[in-house]
């Protein structure tokens, strides 16, 4: 019964133990989920494009209302406590498409009302989305850049 | 009645002199409807003026300890000391307690271990310095920790195979120096034990070897063999964890535990009927299992000897994020039950 | 048709983002990153525009498609301004859905609770 000093090989089996035994996530059924619901949000945004575009706006042109009204349902969804559980189940389904940029906003404005309108929702409003928007305003940048640069168009 | 305290191992300590004289548990909704919901003292839900999950914690902790005096027919006067800790920043929720009872403070972090951690400490004042009456406790908020550790309540996210469900639970148990039908036998303090797990969603694998490592010394220290005990109870290592555990025991001792073993955190909940993945975690889920079901068995007579051995992730986020791996730490309790 | 190719796009690049989390070590926040920095690049090609004629909000409505209306958005500032619309260009675009995000959640905070 050996209880001190564990070598370093048995760290080693347990480190392939820990590998080996580890409960596998359900990729099958994750992938199923995240492609049909990403699909049918997708589907939804496509059909409230397609309002705006009967009003007589181009495709572009429709392009921001659509995506406010999209963020206006992931964010209403999120209040009533639904977008999370979509999450649970639809993973990068509920994620990825702009509703769940919405639930990203929403979600943290909500859960830090308790510490105050501005150092709680105020600070807090960017926390979970901030890298997305810093890294895709930087990304964007350098891309423009590079096509200035290049002197390609789009 | 002989009190004392012999050193027995490097950090393991036989007592003499030190009862558990009751223990009282508070648990939310989702411990209430799981397999061991009967064996609690008081479904707790929010009180309606609570403003913060952090207040809801508090009054949980709160319930909890009036519990456990009115079960051993004391008030708080006759307390000598609180030990006790929960899973928020600087321990507020202890804290914030103490302003309120008034007794004599120790406020402990060890994260899911705190319990144990608390045992230990408490056994180790009455049996050695005298106190008389020590109340230890621990308390976990499923949301409160949530939005501490991990996102928002409302973020959505899915939950990863290993990752455990924080218990909303609160156990908190009363040492006594006066004779009660559970007594503590000995304690063993445990070290911090890394082996270099880095998965903040998988808590099971960075603990279980410290489990391991604290129930091995702690049987060599005493000269027990796991036969000793009828039923050795892990904290939160959960499914996944127990079964590394089960493993690393097995090569160590050749011995199979798995009859011997198990975990608090994998029996609270119905972990397929109430979809908590790996089982359930937080400093008041070992607490509360102990003050609930593992008393009532031994109270019943169905076990003599127990070991509890509650386990605690010591990271924080800031760690996490810092690529740091996860230390683990493990404390031992052995109770009997007298006469039993 | 773009009704068709929007279900299936969307659902696809969803599918995708799952399995890069599945198969990983990346927290959803790393690969939702990862997905907007390659709509840009692919903005930047001219690829994404390709596939939002096709598919619609198929492709603008997950979020690569912020990252290729972030960069549609530089392009047609610096037609306009020259080199300065690399830095004022973008946010007009897709500040619809940004300040509506902001609007939403300023919102929410004051009526809804978490765990609703």
């Amino acid at each position: 019964m050996q209880a001190q000093g564990a070598d370093e090989a048995l760290r080693a089996r347990y480190r392939y133990w820990v590998e080996a035994m580890r409960p596998k996530k359900p990729l099958a059924r994750n992938l199923a989920w995240a492609f049909g619901v990403g699909g049918a949000i997708s589907e939804v945004g496509q059909w409230v494009q397609w309002f705006f575009q009967r009003q007589g706006m181009s495709p572009d042109q429709a392009g921001t209302p659509t995506a406010i009204v999209l963020v206006g349902l992931g964010a209403l969804a999120t209040g009533l406590g639904w977008y999370d559980r979509l999450t649970k189940v639809a993973g990068m389904g509920a994620s990825l498409p702009i509703t769940g940029f919405a639930n990203a906003m929403v979600a943290p404005a909500m859960e830090f009302r308790s510490e105050g309108l501005v150092l709680g929702v105020g600070a807090k409003l960017f926390t979970v989305a901030g890298p997305v928007l810093g890294w895709g305003m930087a990304a964007a940048f350098v891309v423009g850049l590079a096509r200035l640069v290049l002197g390609v168009r789009i | 009645m002989t009190v004392g305290v012999k050193r027995v191992g490097a950090a393991t300590f036989r007592l003499d002199g030190v009862y558990v004289a009751a223990s009282g548990t508070a648990v939310g909704d989702k411990e209430w409807q799981g397999p061991l919901g009967q064996y609690f003292d008081l479904h707790w839900t929010p009180p309606p003026d609570s403003k913060s999950f952090e207040q809801e914690e508090r009054d949980l902790l709160r319930r909890s300890q009036d519990v456990a005096l009115a079960k051993a027919g004391l008030d708080w006067e006759a307390v000598d000391v609180v030990l006790g800790g929960d899973l928020l920043d600087q321990l507020v929720t202890t804290s914030f307690a103490g302003r309120e009872h008034g007794r004599p403070l120790l406020g402990l972090f060890a994260a899911c271990a705190t319990f144990t951690a608390g045992l230990a400490t408490g056994s180790l004042l009455v049996a050695g310095a005298g106190a008389q009456t020590v109340v230890v406790s621990a308390v976990s908020h499923h949301f409160a920790a949530e939005r501490q550790f991990r996102y928002p309540v409302e973020l959505g996210n899915q939950r990863y195979p290993t990752a455990s469900w924080t218990a909303t639970a609160a156990g908190s148990t009363i040492l006594d120096h006066k004779p009660h039908p559970l007594r503590v036998e000995a304690v063993t303090i445990g070290r911090v034990v890394d082996w270099g797990q880095k998965d903040p969603n998988d808590y099971g694998s960075a603990m279980a070897p410290a489990a391991v490592d604290t129930i091995l010394r702690h049987l060599q220290a005493t000269g027990q063999t796991p036969a000793a005990f009828d039923a050795i109870f892990t904290g939160d290592l959960g499914e996944f964890g127990r079964r590394l555990a089960l493993r690393l025991l097995n090569e160590q001792t050749g011995e199979d535990w798995s009859q011997r073993l198990d975990d608090c955190g994998r029996i609270l909940y119905d972990r397929k009927r109430q979809d908590v993945h790996n089982g359930a975690s937080g400093a008041g889920c070992s607490a509360a299992v102990f003050g609930g079901y593992l008393s009532a068995r031994l109270d019943a007579g169905a076990w003599h000897r127990l070991l509890l051995v509650a386990t605690g992730a010591l990271l924080s986020p800031t760690s996490s994020q810092q690529g740091e791996s996860i230390p683990g730490i493990a404390h031992a309790v052995a109770v009997v039950a007298e006469g039993g | 048709m773009t009704f068709v190719w929007a279900f299936v796009v969307g659902g696809l690049l969803c599918a995708l983002a799952q399995l890069l989390l599945d198969t990983s070590n990346l927290t959803p926040a790393h690969v939702l990153v990862l997905f907007v920095v390659a709509g840009a690049l692919a903005g930047g090609t001219g690829w994404y525009h390709a596939l939002v004629k096709v598919a619609g909000a198929g492709a603008s409505v997950p979020l690569p498609g912020f990252g290729y209306t972030l960069v549609k958005g530089i392009g047609e500032a610096v037609q306009e301004k020259g080199a300065w619309g690399l830095f004022t260009g973008g946010l007009e675009a897709a500040g619809g859905g940004i300040k509506a995000a902001v609007l939403f959640g300023l919102a929410a905070a004051l009526v809804f609770r978490p765990r609703a």
